[in-house]
């Protein structure tokens, strides 16, 4: 049993936290404000490494570990959560179910170019009527040929502006039910394929969700990704996968919020005295960075038994309800400790208290982690 | 090394195309206090080419005698032709001590002297005093201007130091003065001048070295941008100022690192110091601390930079600019 | 090309700071980095190295946890490291450590030794031209920028206090580089992988051909006599209050001071 990193890690955390600070900070407030998708950003870190930290290397990735990948989207979403879930979605939605169930010409064709980050990624399961029951898929992808021909369309699609190829799942056999549903590769340009309505959000507003539209888009049968009706297996795993992301995600929120609160209550006076001589500060913060740290344990460990090929959907599911639940919790007080000033945009935790709010809902809502939890324990 | 063999405090004369720098009369000034107390005498070394003229000068600024390297080699300065030639000086004459102006130049040149003859060399000294026994300390920043260290070099000679300009003061000239001047031969060896100097090129016409300003409107962060340092010109002109500013300022391009104040850049000591928006790192401050009077104006009430001021407002450094110098405007 | 790096572990000064009470340093939890004007140098090499394909070594002289620094630069993209440490070059003021390094350089074949101008714990700027003098070779101090004519000249660009100069010199040449000259890379995350996995070449004073008597405390010809932190002055007034009344306390300041009439 060992708590610390190891070398490789202390030595990616200091970039990384280096990283964010100089290059993602001083972007978040712009990025947030204007709506705005960081495209440099992306391009910075894609220069480094960062948009293909657990794909191998022999695609082309920085061969690291999901705990390196935990980590950076920590490190990220600490300072612009906009920025971790651009490359959590990349990485954990996109790039890792082609990795895992890609056939080699798949991988040799997207993983080079995703793990470089010449590519961005997106992943489409969500449809208006088809979200926690995503067996009530409407998307159809019907044979003719050597293509299929998909219609229909998906909403809520993180950088689905940016994205150069998305993971898609459509029905194939709609009297199958879940079985009925099949995973596909889709490029951008693909004939009848296009983007729809852009989503005007409450946080991660940078992140350009939008709607995917498909109309007699062809798409030949080398796209398909696994095999044929196995999609919602293909879907879960890889939200199992994501959740790791999306909960690294609301760590470094809470993480990012408590540092501006510290920060704060030790310049804000009020009574002749910093706010953080009174006992209720104090006390608010010890909560704070407590559940956060736990919220750290449970990333970090769902992360190592992914690494270690160990199932971790459990430890996953978990690690996103509490480290989501904790940053809502965190990211309120932190505006609370700040009074009024937390409630304008002067400060940066009236963003991170609107950005927490997604990750109780996305890649599974805090009830679905609940479910998975207790299904575990009651089976 | 039998070290009553080293005699005399031994300046380096800073000269360019000709001028003598003043951080040379500054360092005049400092050795001829220091040959007093040790009832020693000042030797400038003054090297360049077409320069003799300007020795007598020297006499008058404090130096007993003022060896003069007249030669072509030296018209402009790189470094293997005035190494050569103060390494001559040093082993013919053996100094006691041997002070250079901590200029780029005279850190290319102080490093190179001190390997070729094998001695210490104390760089940016803010203080040079003797010690009991003769010796000179010589105290100088270091972590970063957050520790003062007093270094000695005992049993080499000569007693090597770079200093920093703007901190030592020069004596007003005393034509009364008398001393030597003699014309000093080096034996070149070209064959070892390896770097050739192509050309020289000065970057800012009107240079003004903010080391000798009276008054300098100094501005960091807050100043925020181009407008913010506008404004600080408009302020600096009422007052026939000078404008300075903090590291982060000139990272970000807005002025010159000649315009640097601080650890990195230089030290100043004017009689008024306005700090607008620097919040006063300790970098800072330790190259304007001892100014006369130092006005801080800065957005953070628990800013270090009201730790060092005289007067302090806590404000916003652009408006408060910006109403000064309408007020100085109109009483002018 | 074959180039070598001079770096060296430094406390980061920037966090270093004085307590209030005592006056004292807090030394506490002050990171250790890569010298800001070394990485700069290091920048440089691999620019070098990305466009013509140089061969770039770090060279660092410290105790072993400097380890770190060589594994930082492996992840930003050098291709060998060596640490030069060994109990004999401890206490070394600059000129013990540039006989050190150049006992170590003269074991290395290279066409251009870069060093950083000066590190930001001590700021001595002395040890790269020692280095130098001790290699008898050229040296070009304060380097913005650099030019390699790909056979066997550098044209340099030197800050000096008013302006730059551009110089002429021939490979093999040492150059000390102002942090300024270019913004260093960020550690690739592949490098940061890896860098465990390379070899560090640890040198001592058996590796190196040095006189005993040069090296260390004994080969130091300064010490420290004292040290001591700057203390602090007493605070001078302080007031918060609206535009209008700050400048004229300001104004009414000058008077007192007969900077103004």
């Amino acid at each position: 049993m060992n708590f610390s990193l190891t070398k490789e890690q202390e030595l990616f955390q200091q970039m990384i936290k280096d990283f964010a600070e100089n290059e993602v900070k001083p972007l978040a407030a712009e990025v947030d404000d204007l709506e705005r998708f960081p495209v440099e950003t992306v391009e910075k870190m894609a220069k480094i490494g960062i948009m293909g930290i657990p794909i191998p290397k022999q695609y082309g990735g920085a061969g690291g570990t999901n705990v390196m990948y935990s980590m950076a989207v920590e490190e990220l979403s600490a300072v612009c959560a906009t920025t971790g879930v651009i490359v959590s979605a990349h990485t954990s939605l996109c790039a890792a179910p082609i990795l895992e169930y890609g056939t080699e010409a798949q991988k040799q064709k997207y993983l080079p170019k995703l793990a470089s980050g010449e590519w961005i990624g997106a992943f489409g399961l969500t449809e208006p009527n088809a979200g926690t029951d995503a067996a009530g898929q409407q998307t159809t992808a019907v044979e003719d040929g050597d293509n299929y021909i998909i219609n229909g369309s998906k909403i809520f699609i993180t950088n689905a502006e940016f994205a150069h190829v998305y993971v898609i799942l459509a029905m194939t056999d709609k009297s199958q039910g879940t079985r009925g549903i099949t995973a596909f590769i889709i490029e951008k340009g693909t004939p009848g394929f296009s983007i729809g309505k852009k989503e005007k959000k409450m946080g991660i507003r940078g992140s350009a969700t939008c709607e995917l539209v498909f109309e007699n888009c062809i798409v030949p049968k080398e796209n398909m990704l696994g095999k044929l009706s196995k999609g919602f297996g293909i879907a879960m795993k890889t939200l199992d996968g994501g959740r790791i992301g999306i909960a690294a995600q609301a760590l470094g929120i809470a993480q990012g919020a408590i540092d501006e609160t510290v920060k704060y209550v030790k310049e804000r006076k009020q009574f002749g005295r910093p706010i953080s001589a009174f006992q209720n500060t104090q006390f608010q913060l010890a909560d704070m960075n407590t559940k956060t740290e736990a919220s750290r344990m449970l990333v970090r460990k769902a992360a190592y038994k992914k690494d270690a090929k160990l199932p971790y959907s459990v430890d996953a599911a978990m690690a996103k309800l509490y480290a989501a639940e904790t940053a809502m919790e965190v990211t309120n007080k932190a505006v609370q400790l700040h009074g009024g000033y937390g409630y304008t945009r002067e400060y940066p935790v009236e963003r991170m208290m609107r950005d927490a709010k997604i990750t109780e809902i996305y890649e599974g809502t805090s009830e679905v982690q609940r479910m998975v939890i207790s299904a575990n324990m009651l089976k | 090394m039998k070290l009553e063999d080293y005699k005399g405090i031994y300046v380096f004369i800073e000269q360019r195309e000709g001028i003598i720098q003043n951080v040379a009369l500054e360092l005049l000034g400092q050795a001829r206090k220091l040959a007093d107390e040790l009832s020693d005498k000042v030797y400038a070394m003054l090297l360049g080419d077409q320069i003799t003229d300007q020795a007598q000068g020297l006499i008058a600024r404090g130096a007993d005698e003022v060896i003069v390297v007249d030669a072509p080699e030296l018209k402009e300065y790189t470094t293997e032709p005035y190494t050569q030639a103060i390494c001559q000086i040093i082993s013919e004459r053996k100094p006691e001590s041997l002070f250079i102006g901590a200029t780029t130049l005279g850190r290319d040149l102080g490093p190179r002297v001190s390997a070729r003859v094998g001695t210490g060399l104390t760089a940016d000294c803010t203080k040079i005093e003797i010690g009991e026994n003769g010796e000179m300390l010589m105290t100088r920043p270091a972590f970063g201007g957050n520790l003062m260290a007093t270094i000695v070099c005992k049993n080499h000679r000569p007693q090597m130091g770079t200093v920093r300009p703007g901190v030592l003061f020069a004596m007003d000239a005393d034509e009364s003065r008398t001393g030597a001047i003699v014309n000093y031969e080096v034996k070149f060896n070209a064959a070892k001048f390896r770097v050739k100097l192509l050309e020289t090129v000065k970057e800012d016409n009107n240079l003004i070295d903010i080391t000798e300003a009276r008054i300098l409107v100094s501005g960091g962060r807050g100043i925020g941008n181009k407008e913010g340092f506008e404004a600080m010109d408009a302020l600096a002109h009422t007052l026939n100022a000078e404008v300075s500013a903090s590291r982060a300022m000139v990272d970000a391009g807005y002025i010159g690192h000649d315009r640097q104040v601080g650890q990195t850049g230089k030290t100043v000591r004017p009689d008024l110091y306005f700090a607008f928006g620097i919040s006063g790192a300790i970098q800072h401050v330790a190259g304007m601390e001892d100014s006369d009077l130092i006005i801080a104006v800065n957005k953070d009430k628990h800013a270090p930079i009201f730790q060092v001021s005289d007067l302090g407002i806590v404000g916003d450094a652009k408006q408060i600019i910006k109403k000064l110098t309408e007020r100085l405007e109109k009483q002018n | 090309m074959k180039i070598v790096v001079c770096i060296k572990q430094v406390p980061d000064t920037t966090e270093i700071k004085i307590d209030p009470v005592t006056g004292t340093l807090i030394r506490d939890g002050v990171p250790s980095i890569m010298n800001p004007d070394d990485k700069s140098g290091l920048e440089m090499a691999l620019q070098l190295k990305d466009e013509k394909g140089a061969h770039v070594t770090v060279i660092t002289m410290g105790p072993p946890q400097a380890d770190l620094i060589l594994r930082e630069a492996y992840a930003m993209g050098v291709d060998r490291a060596i640490h030069l440490t060994d109990r004999k070059f401890a206490g070394a003021d600059t000129l013990a450590t540039s006989h050190a390094l150049a006992g170590a350089l003269r074991k290395i074949d290279f066409d251009l030794l870069i060093t950083g101008r000066q590190a930001i714990d001590g700021d001595t700027a002395q040890v790269g031209p020692q280095i130098a003098e001790h290699l008898d070779l050229p040296q070009v101090s304060y380097l913005e920028d650099l030019k390699f004519d790909g056979d066997k000249t550098f044209t340099m660009k030197r800050h000096i206090e008013d302006g730059y100069q551009m110089l002429e010199v021939e490979a093999p040449c040492v150059v000390t580089v102002l942090s300024s000259a270019n913004t260093p890379r960020y550690m690739n995350v592949g490098g940061i992988v890896d860098a465990y996995q390379k070899e560090v070449e640890v040198w001592g004073f058996n590796e190196i051909e040095v006189d005993e008597k040069d090296l260390g405390l004994k080969g130091s010809p300064t010490s420290v006599h004292k040290a001591f932190a700057r203390g602090l002055k007493p605070a001078g007034e302080l007031y918060e209050v609206g535009t209008d009344e700050a400048v004229g306390i300001i104004i009414k300041k000058l008077k007192e001071k007969f900077i103004l009439n």
